[in-house]
């Protein structure tokens, strides 16, 4: 009987033998969509985090007229009280980085785990969590957030929750398909045959195959949290101190005297505007990769 | 049923004469980097004659037939050949011009009706679209006309109504004779027939075949039948060639290949197609097809060829004539002997003592109910094959055993003890009992997990073993399904389709179960892959003392693998008896229809 199976090793013909597949992120990164917008991010993100050691000044500190654009010896003039515009902006970046990837952690998080709630119960969990997501997305975010800050004390937790609130009805939307269509798959039955935990099986089966859509969500929920979170700055709504650089805070401030002193206005629009063109780019340089557009024809 | 007269002058209808057939000569077709998908190849199909093209997955026949009408999946050209049709070199022609030859003086009849017909777009009026592109006859009454005759030579109802409806509306098999209608419909010289019945029942299978066949005759074009099943094909063509890693290998009249192969890849590939009468023992081919830049410089077969000498790695042997019509692509050719035909020695299943007892079984999806009242005995130490068509409620019975199905009804026991439905209800002593392997290889392993990680899950979680000791049991057990233990560290991605099943095959028997449900596991394998595992399962049943539920809906497969066949219709056992008894004197009209209906390879 032996006679009739193949000796170990055929493999080796028809497979190839070097690693698996690359991975989604270094396929996506292969493409000039992705390189061109990690270097976009990179750039803005570089200046905010190196920014607050390299600037000139104290990010309080008056050291001119207000809204002064030509001071000697300051790169962009002063503000609207004074302060140098350009300690300001190297200041102002850190703030929206962090409160950004906060909001995208916590929202993607929230939505993944309502996913994977909904997408392997096969009851009416899955019915009331879908259901009530389907309530929150008949708010657009901005109003959803304006409406918990103006219930609750603005500070930096309040903003992160309300915006990641504002994420994870969307995200549990999108990586429920995900999860469905997975919990559909031979592997996950053999699972299940096991008798294996629910939970254990979407830790263990479920989670690592949809680990595509998720970081296409994680990216495409950055950049909508950056526009949230300077949006809610610029309304002064971001919780913080009220003469702390930020740049959304640095829009609203600036943009009265915009005619005479546009750099207060102009340094943080294009800043987080690159960010969000660079973190959008990465987003659909991912997504591409895991629709398998970017793939060259089968062999 | 109204066919075209062939009496009546050339002039009142636009059926044009076929007479010329087609000649493909050193065809090749090549990736843009310039490696050869398919090369040499060379055709002849008379006209009013049937080729068939067979080779298993990856051979290219798909390529081949594409190619034929001027065209080639993304990525790859025709890099050289020509392809002669009526004495025009098809290659030759303008992507406007090549437009205008298909779908009139050229045709395809695609795999999946299902996705080839448009489905808001009426059938009739699906047929039409093709005679008014090519405007075909002397107005719109003619091509009213010819519509309805094209659906009387598929044998569909011609009355106005059929031809209203949307593909939705029909079956399978009404789906793909319309396929075949349009197809025909302008009375092509080339029909390409691409694998047109591997998604429909055999019954179906047969009634569409003839079709084809009496269409190819009447008409008196040329048609290609490709197909990776040599038993479908032996019984619808004239001649056949084998297709192996890119080129032709053998090429003869049907019934000479099949009987009298002379090279070694035909003779191997007519061992492993399953053989209804039960004639020959099943036998896999070891190894793999190389894929396309990964082939020996030699004869393509060689590393596999247990008749291969040094001199066959040396050059591509060419294409030779070895008897009247007859040619082979092999040195050795003299010494291929046909495939064995031996005296099975059929085994008789230990009667009583069963080990799996399925009594009034009746399972449901939601409100529509699959199983009615069905009762089977599965006796220990034997394969009961389960046999039905799709949609029969086979998967459904086999996933209420495995515990993957809860909304039943009735009573399952294993060995004497009662079996609750869904497997969490179940002892962790019954889950590790009872093992499943899934049908497709691509579905049933998660392409995160190594493949050891997979395989020793069963032992981690109903056995409690870690550590040291699993991954000793793991290697042992790739060890003993013909894989190695360094398999352990690949992801299933890097596996071939064949490779993949066997560590599904793994994976369930390393839990040491006494019960395997095995649910058409070869289905998606090639035959000579298919061969092997059914031997691997047939080795394990012997060692391990293994019972098997063989599922499937390959009447021909079951002859060589069990002892025992229930046959299941609409959810019901419809015929219950040992194998041989079942072949030789089948009872019910159903379980006659099945036997008269599969193609066998011709005897």
């Amino acid at each position: 009987m032996s006679a009739l199976v193949p000796p170990a090793g055929d493999g080796g013909v028809t497979a190839p033998v070097a690693g698996q597949t690359p991975g989604l992120l270094r396929r996506s990164l292969a493409t000039g969509r992705t390189r061109a917008g990690l270097a976009i991010t990179m750039l803005v993100v570089a200046v905010a985090v190196v920014g607050p050691f390299v600037a000139p000044g104290g990010e309080t500190a008056i050291v001119g007229p207000p809204n002064a654009s030509e001071v000697p010896g300051l790169l962009f003039g002063t503000d609207v009280t004074g302060r140098d515009v350009w300690t300001r902006f190297l200041h102002g970046g850190i703030s929206v980085l962090w409160l950004s990837a906060l909001c995208t952690l916590v929202g993607v998080g929230a939505g993944l785990l309502i996913a994977l709630l909904a997408g392997y119960s096969r009851t009416w969990v899955d019915e009331i969590l879908m259901r009530t997501t389907d309530v929150f997305l008949a708010f657009p975010a901005i109003v959803l957030a304006l409406l918990f800050l103006a219930i609750f004390q603005p500070s930096a937790w309040t903003v992160i929750l309300t915006v990641a609130l504002g994420h994870a009805p969307r995200v549990a939307r999108v990586m429920r398909s995900a999860v469905l269509d997975v919990a559909g798959r031979d592997y996950v039955r053999s699972a299940e045959s096991m008798g294996l935990r629910r939970w254990s099986i979407r830790l263990g089966d479920l989670l690592p195959n949809v680990t595509g859509p998720l970081m296409v969500e994680c990216g495409l929920r950055l950049t909508y949290s950056i526009g949230l979170v300077a949006g809610l700055g610029f309304l002064g709504l971001s919780g913080l101190a009220i003469d702390q650089a930020d740049w959304g805070l640095m829009i609203n401030e600036g943009r009265t005297a915009f005619t005479v002193q546009p750099w207060p206005v102009l340094l943080p629009v294009t800043a987080i505007g690159l960010l969000t063109v660079g973190t959008n780019l990465i987003a659909d340089g991912i997504a591409r990769a895991a629709a398998g557009t970017d793939r060259e024809v089968g062999e | 049923m109204s066919v075209v007269d062939p009496t009546a002058p050339l002039s009142d209808h636009p059926r044009r004469m076929n007479a010329g057939g087609l000649q493909v000569r050193g065809l090749r077709v090549e990736t843009r980097a310039g490696v050869a998908v398919v090369d040499g190849v060379d055709l002849d199909v008379p006209a009013g004659t049937v080729l068939g093209l067979v080779g298993e997955s990856g051979s290219g026949k798909t390529t081949v037939g594409t190619a034929l009408l001027g065209g080639t999946r993304r990525g790859l050209r025709i890099a050289g050949g020509s392809v002669l049709l009526e004495g025009i070199d098809l290659t030759t022609l303008s992507e406007v011009e090549l437009r205008g030859w298909r779908g009139s003086r050229v045709s395809y009849v695609p795999q999946d009706p299902t996705t080839a017909l448009d489905p808001a777009m009426r059938v009739g009026k699906q047929v039409r679209e093709v005679l008014d592109c090519h405007d075909y006859g002397s107005g719109p009454d003619a091509r009213a006309q010819r519509v309805t005759e094209a659906f009387g030579e598929v044998g569909l109802p011609t009355d106005g109504e059929f031809a209203l409806r949307y593909p939705h509306q029909l079956s399978g098999g009404q789906q793909q004779r319309v396929c075949i209608a349009i197809a025909f419909a302008t009375w092509p010289a080339l029909v390409v027939l691409d694998e047109p019945t591997t998604g429909l029942d055999v019954t179906t299978q047969s009634l569409v075949l003839d079709t084809v066949r009496k269409l190819t005759q009447q008409h008196g074009c040329a048609a290609l039948y490709i197909s990776h099943d040599l038993a479908v094909v032996s019984t619808i063509s004239d001649e056949v060639a084998v297709l192996y890693a890119g080129s032709v290998v053998e090429r003869a009249p049907t019934e000479q290949l099949v009987h009298r192969p002379r090279h070694p890849y035909t003779s191997r590939l007519v061992a492993a197609v399953p053989d209804l009468a039960g004639r020959r023992a099943l036998t896999g081919i070891p190894g793999g097809a190389p894929s396309p830049g990964a082939r020996p410089p030699g004869c393509r077969f060689e590393p596999r060829c247990t008749l291969a000498v040094d001199e066959c790695a040396r050059g591509l042997p060419p294409l030779v004539p070895v008897a009247d019509d007859h040619l082979a692509r092999c040195i050795r050719s003299a010494d291929v002997s046909p495939a064995e035909v031996r005296d099975r020695d059929p085994e008789v299943g230990r009667a009583a003592d069963p080990l799996l007892r399925v009594e009034g079984l009746s399972a449901r999806y939601g409100k529509v109910s699959v199983l009615h009242g069905l009762s089977l005995d599965v006796p220990r130490g034997t394969c009961v094959a389960l046999l039905g068509e799709s949609g029969s409620g086979k998967t459904t019975l086999a996933r209420t055993i495995a515990g993957l199905h809860r909304d039943a009804e009735g009573t399952l026991s294993l060995a004497g003890e009662r079996l609750p439905f869904g497997s969490h209800e179940r002892t962790r002593q019954t889950r590790a009992a009872i093992a499943y392997v899934f049908q497709n290889p691509y579905s049933s392993l998660n392409p995160r997990r190594t493949v050891g990680d997979s395989v020793g899950r069963p032992l981690r979680v109903l056995r409690g073993v870690r550590g040291a000791e699993l991954d000793r049991r793991v290697g042992e057990m790739l060890d003993r399904v013909y894989l190695s233990s360094h398999y352990a560290q690949r992801y299933p991605d890097q596996l071939s389709g064949g490779e993949r099943q066997r560590v599904a095959v793994a994976r369930a028997l390393i839990s040491e179960p006494t019960l395997l449900v095995c649910d058409e596991i070869t289905s998606a394998l090639d035959v000579s892959v298919q061969a092997n595992l059914v031997g691997l399962i047939e080795e394990f049943r012997h060692e391990l003392d293994l019972t098997l539920l063989f599922v499937t809906h390959d009447i021909a497969l079951v002859r060589n693998v069990a002892q025992q066949v229930a046959v299941l219709q609409a959810g019901a056992i419809v015929e219950n008896a040992p194998t041989e008894r079942l072949f030789t004197d089948p009872q019910h009209a159903y379980t006659r229809e099945l036997l008269e209906t599969t193609p066998n390879l011709v005897s």
